[in-house]
């Protein structure tokens, strides 16, 4: 098994493609919260009745394939709009979107577990609604939402695999290439298995140690 | 801009197509769904048994499952498995593919669901009589259940979503593989898959709400 046609150039190919995974999964985690955060706390102030279109859009992100929307954004901005666009600048858009969506679920969760009264005393004390909002929201909501958040960060970088579709070559890509090549599958497959395993795993773990010291019991 | 003719009338020709794969697309991911409730069974009465090499057995599994991309693990099937000289159908190798990640996202919805069922209920029925199989299958297993519908309805969606990773492994015959093969042969890539993504909306919006209304049947106390 350890006689292997693998080179020192190949492995700098798969870090390369390591790399790209990691990349894309930040930038798309990045903005996808900030987003998240945004449509969350807007579906949050104006009620569920008037956020209707806007739960709507957000959940037509968590219904279809992510493959799909990979492959719809591509073809409406590249051939429909006849834009001249990269491939990972459509990965890292649509993945953000995809990223929103379930972070505005997480963000409203997260608002909502604070008890009403207590965000009510803040404003009878005097605080004004930002105030209200960092000062006692923020710390509050971050116990329940973070531990979710991890999740979803993770999610994100698994669901980033399949970003090949549109021309990115990040990890999972990089080492199919290497397979047509080599024809070693068990191996390389190992490699880049364990690269994912490597780093969800202990993230994943710290998300459940967190969940567990800060839950409210 | 938008100088683009759509062409929905050639697309909308294949639906009847696209509603077959729809049908695989629903096959693989009731029977993934089945294959996973059962293992994820097994391995949480493997966790339950209180024997080491079983339990390890169930994190390793749960934790390859949540730790990887579900891609990954179909290619593993296929390619990975392929290594060993065993040569399985895409079908088959996206049908244990999902069911690998199904069961090991199951078995840890019913360590959740677990926790929340008292252990004196176990204690109880140990004195009444029951063995701890009969412990297990007549008062733990009904609730626990129960307690992870929500969750199991999740993954039924979840299932559904990943049948479009088929198109690693070439899988020809479910709802993506024939969408990308319509498309490789007419290049109405923008019309062909707007459609896939409707039927595959309207296919996870049934189930969420059928398991709804199921649920509000099943378990009103």
């Amino acid at each position: 098994m350890f006689d292997t046609a693998l080179t020192a150039n190949d492995l700098v190919f798969l870090a390369k493609g390591a790399g790209m995974t990691l990349l894309v999964t930040a930038i798309s985690v990045f903005f996808g919260t900030i987003l998240g955060i945004l449509f969350g706390v807007i579906r949050y102030q104006i009620g569920p009745w008037w956020a209707t279109p806007m739960t709507l859009v957000l959940d037509v992100f968590r219904s279809i394939p992510l493959l799909i929307q990979l492959v719809l954004a591509n073809a409406f901005i590249t051939t429909v709009l006849g834009l001249r666009i990269s491939g990972f600048a459509v990965a890292c858009g649509v993945l953000s979107l995809y990223t929103a969506a379930y972070c505005a679920e997480i963000v409203r969760g997260g608002i909502e577990s604070v008890p009403q009264t207590l965000r009510r005393a803040a404003r009878s004390l005097g605080m004004t609604w930002g105030q209200d909002m960092t000062y006692v929201v923020l710390p509050l909501a971050t116990r329940v939402a973070l531990p979710s958040w991890i999740g979803l960060a993770l999610g994100v970088m698994k669901d980033s695999a399949l970003v090949y579709i549109v021309q990115v070559v990040e990890l999972l890509k990089s080492t199919q290439i290497l397979i047509t090549r080599l024809q070693e599958p068990l191996f390389l497959l190992m490699i880049c298995g364990l690269f994912y395993f490597l780093i969800s795993f202990p993230i994943a773990r710290f998300g459940g140690y967190l969940e567990k010291r800060w839950s409210n019991d | 801009m938008f100088n683009y003719n759509f062409r929905w009338n050639q697309a909308l020709s294949s639906l009847p197509q696209m509603l077959e794969g729809a049908l695989v697309t629903i096959e693989i991911a009731v029977l993934s769904m089945a294959i996973g409730i059962t293992v994820a069974i097994l391995l949480t009465l493997f966790r339950l048994s209180g024997s080491r090499p079983l339990s390890a057995i169930a994190t390793t599994w749960v934790e390859i499952a949540r730790n990887t991309p579900a891609l990954f693990q179909i290619y593993m099937v296929h390619f990975g498995l392929g290594g060993f000289g065993i040569h399985l159908s895409p079908y088959l190798s996206l049908l244990i593919g999902i069911a690998f990640n199904n069961a090991g996202y199951l078995t840890e919805n019913f360590r959740g669901a677990l926790k929340a069922i008292p252990e004196t209920q176990t204690r109880a029925a140990r004195s009444l009589g029951m063995s701890p199989i009969q412990a297990f299958q007549n008062v733990i297993l009904p609730q626990m259940l129960r307690i992870s519908f929500l969750p199991m309805t999740n993954q039924m969606v979840w299932a559904i979503l990943m049948t479009s990773l088929g198109a690693v492994v070439a899988m020809n015959t479910d709802l993506y593989g024939v969408t990308s093969e319509l498309n490789a042969r007419t290049f109405r890539t923008f019309e062909l898959f707007a459609i896939a993504a409707v039927i595959f909306y309207v296919i996870t919006k049934a189930i969420t709400l059928s398991a709804r209304l199921l649920a509000a049947r099943l378990f009103r106390y």
